[in-house]
Parts: structure tokens; C-alpha cells; sequence
């Protein structure tokens, strides 16, 4: 019984580590497609914000200044973005695709020429990256049974990201559905007409939700890379950005369902690794390419409208031209 | 009020822009080779040589061209019904898949000359198969495709991992590949086939497949412009429920012009699986299939435009690799740095210059833009 409890406070301490760049990159991709703008290039900007964050993390030694690298780059990835499909009313999925290229080549090119690696930036110290918080309590709380291990083993001990994820949870939900700024992105995303005849910039508002989307996935890739992991590797974003917008449409576009969708997945993911080889009683064993598959088979059930619909922001990809 | 702009004349719509767009994407790329250090202009000569300057570069550049024309020919039919069929890397996945399972099945007991068709139409049968879900779906479920076929490149790449690790890969050994196939199940490299009529070239994997691109792409242009199916692809492309009031059933054009592209796609197995690795393997893809988005982009999503930019993208991966090889500061990832721009310019970005170029025409025909704007 007591190794029942460690074996799945592991799983799901495991599920919390891998759930968080999902998290960022779902928050942002809320925040995108709320206002109306598509974005595929969660992935790409997730890998942007983790190979920025190893590289000035590795040559300045500070995770703070590699986090604000994330940030800026990211930022300006959404720009790109924004340039694209706001100002220019381009496809948002060709843009998207474009950034998810661009960024997949540059980070091993520039990794390659900064770092002589071939796409991976140096091994980084402990200093130089967030490293395992211990909540205050943990010494005192440990001895009580099953509570102390709660604390001790699933909320204690993750790096300082991991709780500004659930935080980042809360300020979407709080941004989007309870101030001004967020009643009005949501409008911008199901009838940009409306908003543009109130007298409101259609185009302003997105670009500031695509920027917020780039802080978000900025934070997500430094997780990645300087947090969870001690270096940048070649596309070690690994379709997470991908997973993350699966995950939002899961929790059809709102912050709360799509963090239990990310939760959902990096469960899936964490068992998938625990399972490696296991045989269940009566299944047999499950292969473990089918479990790590499951996030996207799921996501496909999911838009087919078998289990509950998943409706998209009206204006969700609709480039807005101006009557004139 | 404000000048009214000439309508761009058809050639600088179809060549100068496309230039333009191309021209932008080099520009930018060359900035970062000049950042990393390197002269931009040796590496483009770099570049250009290690693709066309011998044979065996011509052949390479052909060989990744013939991926590119499947791959972009499956884009661009999907375009043309306004379909965004970003999974051919998936469908060209499964698609070497059935090219796979029929030659292994059947390599022992028939010919080459019944082997060949039968794997084609086994690559298209199972590229069509992997993109019929989401067709489907976003015919009858209004589910919506990209997202689909994102999730099922993914389905496919867990897929093929566990088939070859569980079922194709040879007992005993540690690399998931299947056998080789015999060699009447190989389609004849290039320079095999012209040394057959005297002509000698050095080795590359170009082989038969390349004209079978080309014949696909003859097809493709009768099937989209001369056939009565391709107008209603096209109609439903201009507008769904337009082409309903004709007569054309919307749905039934969504279904079947992504089978028609998973089934293109589904070809660049062919050229993998059949005409150079001779044995089903992990990722042989490579990216091919978001290459094919790129090709479809700056082609215009015609065959003539496709083979041309299946050319430069070939070019370019060729290029790219002796790049990496004369220019060791300089990785061949930035073949896909080099590709991304050019999607980014000629696809999202494909009219940002359009008003300049409007303005600048409009300079030389200004007395018939005040008639244009009374009529």
C-alpha cells in the first residue's frame, strides 16, 4: 500500500513536470485564438523561447536574463506573426507553418555558429537554471502519513515555472472573462465588425493578444530548456507546441478545461514512460507508442463531435479587412 | 480622394511577384549567413555549383525534387478545393507504408513490370486511406482539417515506430528496418537506365519515379483544368455554397480531392521506399511533406510552377548539404531556415508588395486610371 501511494505520487508529481510548457503554450494559445488569430507556431515559438533561454542562460549565467530572452524573442516571433496575418491578412496556418520551419533551422544553424555543437548549446550549471523550490514546511509536514507525502512529493519540490504555470491559468481566466481588455479580445474573436464599429482597433487588440501569447510561450520554452532539461537539444520541443493546441481545443478555447486537458496529456505522457515495458494484468502490454499517440487520437475524437463539440472563436483564422 | 490603382498587369502578377517574394526570402536569408559570419555570396555560389555543377549534383537535385512535385501536387489540389492539407507528411509516411507491405508481400512471386504498378497504386491506396479521416470529418463533421491532419502526422509517425519495431523489423537485429527487397522490387536508378541507351552519369538516387512525377503532373493539369471534376474542385474552391446552387455537391468534393492528395503524397513513399532505400525504415520522410507546402505555395498550385519550384527546393537541399560540407560554420539546417522564409514571403506575406508595385505601374499608365475610375 505505502508503495502503491510513492509509485503514483511519481506518476503524478511526473504529470505536473511534463504538463507545463503545455500549459503556457495552451494559455497562449488561447489568448491567440480568442482575439481571432491561429496559431500553429506555439510549437515553433516554444522552441524559440528554450533555445534563447539555454543560450543567454549559458553566456551570461543568470536564468533571469534567460527568461527575458525568451520573452523578447518570442515577442518578436509574434510580430512576425502578427505582421503576417494582422497587418496583412495572410493565411495565419501558412504563416505558422513558416515560423515552425524557420525556427526548427535557425536555432541549429545559430547553435551551430555561437556554440560549435551541432544544434545544442552548453551544459548549463545549477546556478543558471531554476532549479527545485522546497515549500516552506516540508521538514515538519514529512512525518504525517499520507498528507506529509502529498505535500512533500507533489506540491514541494518543483522549480519556481511550474507554479507560475497554475498561476498564469488563473490570470488568463481573470484577464479574458473578468476585465475590459479581456471582454473585448473575446469579442474581437467572434465578430471583429462589431468591435471594429465600436470604435475599437481590431488590429491593435490582436497584435497585443498575440504579444501576450509570446510571453507565454516564452516562459513555456524556458521551461523546457533551462529548467526541465540543463541544455538546448535540436527540437526538443517535440511536438509539445502541437500537444498544447490540441489541449486547447480539448478544453474548448477556456483556461480552466484546457489545463486539465494539459494535465490530461502529460498524464498520458507519464505513464507512458512508467509503462515502458510493463505487462498489466489482463491488457497485456500496451504499447507504448499507442499511449503517446493517444493526446492526438483523443483531440481527433474530440473534433469529430462524438464526445461533446468543440467550437472554434467565430472569427478564429479570418483575416479582417475593413469595409470600406 | 485617393488614386486609384491600376489593376497589375497578369505577368507581374504570375513571374514578377513570385520573384519578388523570392528575392525577399534570399535577401533575409542572406543576412543571417552574413551574421553568422560567412560571405552570403560565396555560399549561394556554394550552393548553386553543389547543385547543378556536376551530374551527380543534378541527379541529387532531381532526386529531392521528385519528393517535392508529389508532395506539392498533393498541396495544391487540396488549395484548389481551399482545402489546407498540411498531414502529406503523414500520408507520404503511410504511403510508403503500402508501397512497403505490397512489395514485401509479393517480391518473391512477380515481376518488376507487375510489381511497379502494383506499388503505386498500393503508395496512393494507403496515402488516400490515412487522409479519409479527416476528409470526412471535415466534409460531414465540419471538424477542421488542419488541425486533423496535424494530429495525424503525429498518429502516423507513433504508427510507423511501432510497426517497424514490432512487426517489420528483421528478427534479431536492433535496427527497426524491414528486409531489403529483392531486386526485381527496385525501381532502376537513373544513370542504370541511361547506361542501358550509352549515356554515362554519376550514381544519385534519381530514379524512374522522377518521371512518374512528371506524368502525375501532366494528369494533374488535365484532372484540374479539363476535367468535370476538377472544374467542381476549383468551384467549391471559389466558393462552397456557390458551387452547391450549381449543382455540386460540396461534400463529395471534399472527400474526394484529399483522397486524390493523400494519394499524391502518398507517391513520395514511392521514391523513398521502392526507388532508394529499397527497404521501409523510420523517417524517411524527412520534411518532405512541409516542403511540398512551400512547392505548392510558390508554384501557384500549377504543375508548371510546382516542377519549377520542386527544382529550386531540390536545389536547395542538394546545395544545402555540400553547404555544410565547404562552409562548416554553416549547418544544412539552413536549407530549412532558407525555406521557411520563402514560405513565410510567398505564402502569409505573398501580396505585401503588391501596393508598391501598383503604385509603380500605375506611374506609366496614369491618364487611363482617371477613365478607369468614372467607368
Amino acid at each position: 500500500m505505502e508503495f502503491a501511494l510513492t509509485d503514483i505520487l511519481s506518476i503524478l508529481a511526473a504529470t505536473i513536470r511534463v504538463s507545463t510548457p503545455l500549459i503556457f503554450a495552451a494559455m497562449a494559445g488561447i489568448f491567440s485564438e480568442r482575439s481571432g488569430i491561429v496559431d500553429i507556431s506555439l510549437e515553433g515559438k516554444l522552441l524559440a523561447g528554450a533555445f534563447a533561454a539555454a543560450s543567454v542562460a549559458a553566456v551570461t549565467g543568470s536564468p533571469w536574463l534567460g527568461l527575458l530572452a525568451a520573452i523578447v524573442v518570442n515577442m518578436l516571433l509574434s510580430l512576425i506573426h502578427g505582421f503576417a496575418s494582422i497587418t496583412h491578412n495572410g493565411d495565419q496556418v501558412v504563416s505558422g507553418v513558416a515560423i515552425n520551419i524557420i525556427v526548427s533551422g535557425l536555432t541549429v544553424v545559430l547553435g551551430m555558429a555561437w556554440f560549435h555543437r551541432a544544434g545544442q548549446t552548453p551544459t548549463l550549471p545549477s546556478d543558471a537554471r531554476f532549479m527545485p523550490i522546497h515549500l516552506p514546511g516540508t521538514e515538519a509536514l514529512s512525518h504525517i502519513p499520507i498528507l506529509g507525502d502529498i505535500y512533500t512529493k507533489l506540491i514541494s519540490g518543483h522549480n519556481l515555472l511550474v507554479y507560475v504555470a497554475f498561476l498564469s491559468v488563473a490570470v488568463t481566466w481573470w484577464v479574458l472573462f473578468k476585465t475590459r481588455f479581456g471582454l473585448r479580445l473575446r469579442a474581437v474573436g467572434e465578430n471583429p465588425n462589431a468591435v471594429d464599429t465600436a470604435g475599437i482597433s481590431v488590429a491593435f487588440l490582436r497584435y497585443r493578444a498575440v504579444l501576450i501569447a509570446g510571453i507565454l510561450t516564452g516562459i513555456g520554452g524556458t521551461y523546457i530548456s533551462i529548467a526541465q532539461n540543463a541544455s538546448f537539444i535540436r527540437d526538443m520541443s517535440a511536438g509539445q507546441g502541437y500537444i498544447a493546441l490540441a489541449a486547447m481545443i480539448f478544453g474548448k478555447w477556456k483556461p480552466l478545461p484546457a489545463m486539465f486537458a494539459c494535465f490530461l496529456f502529460g498524464f498520458l505522457d507519464a505513464l507512458a514512460m512508467r509503462l515502458q515495458g510493463v505487462s498489466l494484468p489482463y491488457v497485456g502490454e500496451i504499447p507504448v507508442q499507442f499511449i503517446q499517440a493517444s493526446p492526438y487520437i483523443l483531440t481527433v475524437i474530440l473534433l469529430a463531435g462524438f464526445v461533446g463539440r468543440a467550437v472554434a472563436p467565430k472569427a478564429d483564422g479570418v483575416p479582417y479587412v475593413k469595409e470600406r | 480622394m485617393a488614386k486609384t490603382k491600376q489593376p497589375l498587369p497578369a505577368w507581374a502578377d504570375i513571374i514578377l511577384i513570385p520573384l519578388i517574394n523570392l528575392f525577399i526570402a534570399f535577401a533575409v536569408s542572406s543576412i543571417i549567413i552574413y551574421l553568422i559570419g560567412e560571405n552570403p555570396f560565396e555560399a549561394f555560389k556554394v550552393m548553386i555549383e553543389g547543385a547543378f555543377g556536376t551530374s551527380e549534383g543534378i541527379g541529387y537535385t532531381l532526386y529531392y525534387a521528385t519528393n517535392f512535385i508529389f508532395t506539392g501536387l498533393a498541396v495544391a489540389i487540396a488549395f484548389h478545393a481551399m482545402l489546407f492539407n498540411i498531414g502529406g507528411e503523414g500520408q507520404a509516411y503511410i504511403g510508403g507504408l503500402g508501397v512497403a507491405v505490397a512489395l514485401l508481400a509479393l517480391d518473391g512471386i512477380l515481376p518488376f513490370w507487375a510489381l511497379f504498378p502494383i506499388a503505386i497504386i498500393a503508395g496512393m491506396l494507403f496515402g488516400a486511406a490515412w487522409a479519409a479521416i479527416p476528409a470526412y470529418l471535415q466534409a460531414y463533421r465540419g471538424s477542421h482539417i488542419v488541425i486533423t491532419t496535424i494530429m495525424f502526422n503525429f498518429i502516423a509517425a507513433n504508427l510507423m515506430v511501432y510497426l517497424l519495431v514490432n512487426i517489420f523489423i528483421v528478427p534479431g537485429s536492433m535496427t527497426p528496418e524491414s528486409r531489403v527487397f529483392t531486386e526485381n522490387a527496385q525501381l532502376p536508378f537513373m544513370h542504370e537506365m541511361l547506361g542501358w541507351i550509352g549515356i554515362q552519369i554519376s550514381e544519385s538516387p534519381l530514379n524512374l519515379s522522377f518521371i512518374v512525377a512528371l506524368v502525375v503532373s501532366i494528369l494533374f493539369w488535365i484532372y484540374v483544368w479539363h476535367t468535370r471534376w476538377g472544374y467542381a474542385t476549383r468551384a467549391v474552391g471559389f466558393s462552397e455554397s456557390a458551387a452547391e446552387y450549381a449543382g455540386i455537391d460540396p461534400k463529395k468534393i471534399i472527400m474526394v480531392t484529399m483522397l486524390i492528395s493523400g494519394g499524391l503524397a502518398g507517391l513520395a513513399g514511392l521514391n523513398e521506399v521502392m526507388g532508394v532505400q529499397h527497404k521501409l525504415m523510420l523517417d524517411f520522410v524527412a520534411g518532405y511533406g512541409f516542403t511540398g507546402i512551400a512547392v505548392a505555395l510558390m508554384g501557384r498550385n500549377h504543375p508548371v510552377g510546382i516542377i519549377l519550384s520542386s527544382i529550386l527546393f531540390g536545389a536547395l537541399f542538394q546545395g544545402g548539404a555540400e553547404l555544410a560540407f565547404e562552409m562548416p560554420a554553416i549547418s544544412k539546417e539552413m536549407v530549412f531556415v532558407i525555406q521557411g522564409l520563402i514560405i513565410l514571403f510567398s505564402g502569409a506575406l505573398a501580396y505585401m508588395s503588391k501596393p508598391w508595385l501598383e503604385r509603380f505601374f500605375s506611374l506609366f499608365v496614369g491618364d487611363n486610371s482617371s477613365e478607369m475610375e468614372v467607368a
